[in-house]
């Protein structure tokens, strides 16, 4: 083996290869390590590619308005609809995807059903991470009679029939996007608030926020200066999950006719206008039915994908790595440490094979 | 002993949360101006008079927190009162509309969990197989779809072709089971399958990494040396435990369910407890709101209830204190 010229052999060989990567270690910090992992799976950056197109297009509704000039809300009587007062089919006219109920250009209010959706998903998940690890930290960390006043509230809230109260909000003052995204929120904190609950639980016995508290750290700096950054990758990973649910949400309450209300374009209430033209126009429900579909499972994909690279002893269905989960526990349960591996591994029948 | 002083302190604690939960709905209804459901009833040409009239009738006029105490009152007696429009008894309105949403969430039911279990089984018996990378893929597609959209594209590539060719078993809205029980089935498959494609696919999720965990722990290394056969090793061992967090999570399902299938029941016109309340909201029925909500939120408490119970059945590591 040749090292720089230098001629070593057998044992030799390993320690300069030691002491040679030892010189070039560099440090690298856990979003840097994830990073790493997430640019090899590639099905989450497809999905981050696929996000990222969806957001460009729906900022770019106005420019795609100009292209085919036909503004959202604007029906075509006399090009949109056929001679019995039907949807004209994609690639008719100019209308690139077709026309909806009222002969207006359904690509272009799929693309302002996409502003809508992806902002009520942005904000709602924001607010509620916010407001979900702010409770979850106070609760998990002070215990006692504050948990459980703050517990049980969070138990009266998952218990409550979410639908019902979104439905009464909407009612009670009237259906705008404010209290949609006020609506979502207030349901999407209090599971956040349980995981970060638990987790704080746990992160608050360990030494090193003894040390903080012996040092003299307040409660609040200990909470989100000590344990906070701790919860981050947990927090990360539900908020990546959170937004394609709040989207969802989202579309129901607008397809249940108390979200977004016409003639605003959102992918809820055209499907629910779609329910009149299951006959004569497929176009109507599989188009928004494809964008809502593509955007939540390219959030849920990307959800799992930052999910499993934060946590490289998840198992990854669709990475190629081998056997992680199962060739890293048996290497901590060797004896001989991790040379041990390869022959622990076959021992290990059924489950770990194929 | 333990076990009676649990289920007491369980019960009371989830008599806390209907009373949180109805004391909510009440006040949140109450921000709204009381006329507009008087003017409702009264008619379009009514006097102020005869609004008033409609109001003290209802006994609206009362302070609110007067009312509260009837209402609670009443509550404790099990009275959910009297709808503002029909007069009819809400417990009999809901009793009515019990039958759609019990058919679909029960139909549902077996549907999900015999597709749940058996894929997420076959799944972690074989990881990394072609099945269960195709399976991981559905599931994530199940879970990334809306119930409504699976509900719609089922009635616009099953129902509607089916229909124009004469084939007329699938149908959507509801019948009773008085009907026979193949016109009942045959309303209710498509609600079925679409109810059940979303909750598969989390129990497909769920029964995949549990049992994954659990046959990777030392007890099933102990049962497979002792040269048990693989089928029982999974089955009885495996399996057994791993279910236990199904369970957990089939508790919470059905109750939440009951009380809101309202997208399901919107979609192929079901009528139900979903619909009614989605009425009642709109007519500003407040009694019918309340009742739906307090029955909707027992479900949810009766269901943890017995799922704790359960729970410590299974899995006997669980103590009841």
């Amino acid at each position: 083996m040749s090292l720089g010229g230098i001629e070593v052999q057998g044992r030799e060989a390993v320690i300069a290869g030691a002491a040679l990567d030892t010189a070039n270690v560099e440090g690298r910090s856990q979003w840097q390590l994830t990073w790493r992992r997430l640019r090899q799976d590639k099905v989450a950056m497809a999905s981050l590619v696929v996000i990222l197109i969806i957001v460009a297009l729906a900022l770019a509704a106005p420019l795609f308005v100009s292209i085919v000039h036909h503004p959202p809300n604007v029906a075509y009587p006399n090009t949109g609809e056929d001679v019995a007062g039907n949807p004209v089919g994609p690639g008719t006219n100019g209308f690139w995807l077709g026309t909806d109920g009222t002969g207006r250009d359904l690509f272009i209010r799929i693309l302002y059903g996409a502003r809508i959706s992806l902002f009520v998903g942005f904000v709602t998940t924001a607010l509620g991470a916010v407001a979900g690890v702010t409770v979850g930290l106070v609760a998990g960390y002070f215990g006692g009679f504050v948990d459980t006043i703050l517990a049980r509230f969070t138990d009266a809230v998952l218990a409550f029939p979410y639908i019902v109260l979104a439905l009464s909000l909407a009612v009670v003052v009237g259906p705008s996007l404010t209290v949609i995204v006020a609506v979502i929120a207030f349901f999407s904190w209090a599971a956040i608030a349980r995981i970060v609950r638990g987790q704080t639980l746990s992160i608050k016995e360990k030494e090193y926020i003894e040390a903080a508290r012996s040092l003299g750290a307040g409660p609040f700096r200990i909470m989100f200066l000590d344990i906070l950054p701790n919860l981050l990758a947990p927090v990360l990973v539900i908020v990546t999950l959170y937004i394609p649910t709040a989207v969802v949400f989202e579309a129901t309450l607008s397809f249940l006719g108390l979200g977004i209300q016409p003639p605003v374009a959102s992918w809820g209430n055209i499907l629910a206008d779609a329910q009149n033209f299951y006959q004569v126009a497929w176009w109507y429900v599989v188009f928004p039915a494809a964008a809502l579909l593509i955007t939540t499972l390219a959030f849920n994909l990307l959800g799992d994908g930052i999910r499993d690279a934060m946590d490289p002893r998840t198992e990854r269905v669709f990475a190629a790595g081998r056997g992680g989960l199962r060739a890293r526990r048996n290497k901590t349960a060797g004896t001989g440490g991790g040379l041990d591996a390869p022959h622990v591994a076959p021992s290990v029948p059924a489950a770990g094979g194929n | 002993m333990a076990m009676l002083g649990f289920l007491v302190r369980r019960i009371l604690t989830g008599a806390v949360v209907i009373w949180l939960v109805a004391s909510g709905a009440f006040f949140l209804f109450f921000a709204r101006p009381v006329d507009t459901v008087a003017r409702q009833l009264a008619g379009r040409a009514a006097t102020p008079q005869v609004i008033n009239t409609v109001i003290s009738n209802l006994g609206l006029n009362q302070p609110v927190m007067v009312q509260y105490w009837h209402f609670l009152d009443n509550l404790l007696h099990g009275d959910l009162g009297y709808s503002y429009y029909t007069q009819e008894p809400v417990d009999t309105m809901l009793k009515q509309d019990l039958p759609p949403t019990v058919s679909l969430v029960l139909g549902g039911l077996v549907l999900w969990l015999v597709a749940g279990l058996s894929v997420g089984i076959i799944s972690a018996t074989r990881p990394r197989s072609l099945f269960d990378r195709s399976s991981s893929v559905a599931v994530l597609v199940g879970l990334s779809m809306p119930v409504f959209v699976i509900g719609e594209l089922l009635i616009l590539v099953v129902f509607v072709p089916l229909n124009k060719h004469g084939f007329t078993w699938i149908q959507t809205g509801y019948a009773g089971i008085s009907q026979g029980v193949v016109t009942w089935a045959g309303h209710l498959i498509l609600p079925w399958i679409t109810l059940a494609a979303v909750q598969a696919a989390v129990y497909t999720r769920l029964t995949r990494g549990q049992l994954l965990d659990t046959l990777g722990e030392d007890y099933i290394r102990t049962a497979r040396s002792k040269g048990i056969s693989e089928r029982r090793v999974i089955y009885r061992h495996g399996v057994r435990a791993a279910l236990t967090p199904v369970v957990s999570q089939l508790g919470v399902d059905v109750g939440q369910l009951l009380g809101g299938v309202i997208v399901v029941e919107a979609v192929f016109g079901l009528g139900g407890l979903g619909q009614v309340s989605v009425e009642a909201i709109d007519t500003d029925n407040l009694p019918v709101i309340i009742g739906f909500v307090v029955v909707a939120a027992a479900f949810v408490v009766v269901a943890n209830i017995i799922v704790d119970l359960v729970y410590a059945v299974l899995d006997p590591r669980v103590r009841i204190s």
